[in-house]
């Protein structure tokens, strides 16, 4: 069934990161990737791997995801890592005709793969233990400011709301359309591709002349329900900073001190 | 009672894109008036011009001839435009393209955020009206996940948390099966009786027109009849004309009378016939 597709990968919890203003979460996410591009010391990376850790485990989420979310970057890593392997200068360890592996492209592909690492499953966090919703929401508000430069804040947040509102109805348009097609002998599923991109036309057909439907229909009870852009519109839910927010990015604060602190003092390997 | 909802002379034309394009008309002369508190059932044969005439009370259609008011307003006023969206709330055929947010209560929500109400007087009507649709459990569920009769159940409720004095439904029963059916008449019948809120229901379905205070036929663009439900039912050939169904049993009491039975011709209900029939062999 297409409607089995789960929508994002948002785990539902109760956790404090669940809980956690979706703002602040964006915001302590940005500062770890900043964070995970300044340190270059191996015992910060364990202090950051520690850390990760610890809230996945306090987030409840399973290792299963973890792994799902990394295994689908693991050919990019694979390909920085072995430009990085051959091409960086240095002392070189083993050289065979053209090609020579230095120390120093050792230390570089290895920490180029664990920053690539860390930033997935840092920023995996964030849609494992946000829903789309809450997302879309702080997106918007964190990006009020550009409104000055007349960037339509209001507007795109409602493309995303409407976007995820409609997914799972047009899958299961989708999987409705795809049996009656079936059932009139279309077959999807056998021969070449080109065929089988031939055969998708009488369904992606249909799914178009109805979205488009759809959408005028929407328009039009959007319209009844007085929609006159983002000017003046209130929203029924307020973000709220709480006391969870304040401890946790002072937590957080701390931890990335230490990394950089670490980093700083301790003897460069690179 | 005042009238809440006056239609005065009103034709209207739909104007294509195309420069040279011929305007199609569609409503000619509709005279029309309807006071607080009624529950109206609007009848016709697909495209007899009853969604356009729904749309003139909402002004998503302005007259192209005559006036409309609603509340007083006239519905050319672009400056009130709100004010009488705000009055006329309009819930539409297909529940699944008129709900706008990712969750029940969001969707509820959305009118009052775009009129700009603040956020806790948002939230106390929002559950106001979820309670008064039977929905208030489902407040946190994905629209995709609630069956035809709630969902429709949740777009009335987006309507009645603007505290309308009228609510239009266009066809709100057609896609649903017999229970979501039920579960909206239901819903909407009681907004009638507890509120007083005047209901405007397009209809295809004669039981459920039976159960208005009064009936419009609409054919071709023209009122044809105006009267309560038993007065215009009767008429039971002058419908067929114009591609109309009447009740069954309705149906059945007119056919008994032709074979020659005494029966009383205005029955509506499957109650009222029973009742009839006991008189008839009584007698
Ligand atoms: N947007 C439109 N543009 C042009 N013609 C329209 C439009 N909407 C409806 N019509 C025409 O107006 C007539 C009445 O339509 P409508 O009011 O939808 O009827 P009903 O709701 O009774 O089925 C139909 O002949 C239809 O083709
Ligand atoms: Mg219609």
């Amino acid at each position: 069934m297409l409607s089995d597709i789960t929508i994002g990968q948002f785990f539902p919890g109760k956790s404090i990161v669940h809980r956690l203003d979706p703002r602040a979460k964006i915001l302590l996410v940005i500062a770890f990737i900043i964070l995970l591009f300044v340190v270059r010391n191996p015992v910060s990376f364990v202090l950051i791997g520690i850390f990760l850790a610890v809230i996945y485990i306090v987030a409840k989420i399973p290792a299963r995801a973890i792994w799902r979310g990394v295994k689908p970057i693991l050919p990019l890593i694979l390909f920085t890592s072995i430009l990085n392997l051959f091409f960086v200068d240095g002392e070189p360890l083993v050289k065979w005709w053209i090609f020579k592996i230095t120390a120093e492209g050792i230390s570089v592909a290895v920490l180029m793969a664990v920053r690539i690492v860390c930033l997935i499953i840092g920023s995996l966090l964030l849609t494992y233990t946000t829903s789309p919703i809450a997302l879309t929401d702080a997106i918007e508000r964190l990006l009020k400011p550009l409104k000055v430069i007349r960037f339509p804040v209001h507007e795109m947040a409602m493309m995303m709301t409407i976007a995820l509102r409609f997914i799972p109805t047009l899958l299961e348009e989708t999987d409705k359309i795809m049996s009656a097609q079936k059932a009139r002998g279309a077959d999807l599923e056998t021969g070449s591709i080109i065929r089988r991109a031939k055969a998708l036309i009488p369904i992606l057909i249909p799914l178009f002349v109805s979205a488009f439907r759809r959408a005028e229909d929407l328009a039009l009870a959007m319209e009844c329900r007085c929609y006159r852009g983002g000017e003046g519109r209130t929203r029924m839910k307020q973000l709220h900073f709480s006391h969870l927010d304040g401890i946790s990015a002072v937590a957080t604060g701390v931890v990335f001190v230490a990394a950089v602190l670490l980093d700083v003092f301790l003897p460069k390997i690179i | 009672m005042s009238d809440l909802i006056e239609f005065q002379h009103v034709s209207f034309s739909y104007h294509q894109s195309e420069e040279d394009a011929e305007p199609i008309p569609v409503l000619h002369e509709v005279n029309l008036s309807i006071k607080k508190g009624e529950f109206v059932a609007v009848l016709g044969h697909n495209g007899s011009g009853k969604s356009t005439l729904a749309k003139h009370i909402n002004a998503i259609l302005q007259p192209t001839e005559g006036v409309v008011y609603v509340d007083h307003i006239d519905t050319r006023d672009d400056e009130l435009v709100f004010d009488i969206r705000q009055h006329v709330g309009m819930v539409f055929q297909n529940p699944d393209n008129q709900i706008v947010a990712t969750i029940v209560e969001e969707d509820v929500a959305f009118a009052l955020e775009n009129l700009g109400v603040p956020p806790k007087e948002i939230r106390r009507r929002v559950d106001d009206a979820l309670k008064d649709v039977g929905m208030f459990a489902y407040r946190e569920h994905a629209p995709h996940q609630l069956s035809g009769g709630q969902k429709q159940r949740v777009a009335i409720a987006g309507i009645i948390a603007m505290n309308p004095d009228c609510i239009v439904l266009d066809e709100p029963t057609a896609m649903l099966d017999p229970k979501g059916r039920r579960e909206v008449l239901n819903t909407i019948e009681r907004l009638n009786k507890e509120y007083q809120t005047t209901v405007i229901l397009i209809t295809h379905f004669m039981d459920e027109a039976v159960r208005a205070d009064r009936v419009v036929v609409v054919d071709e663009g023209r009122v044809l009849m105006d009267d309560v439900p038993k007065a215009v039912f009767v008429q039971v050939e002058r419908l067929k004309e114009i591609g109309l169904d009447v009740p069954q049993v309705t149906e059945l009491a007119y056919e008994l009378r032709k074979a020659g039975v005494a029966f009383a011709p205005d029955v509506l209900t499957v109650e009222e016939f029973t009742e009839e029939f006991k008189r008839i062999m009584e007698a």
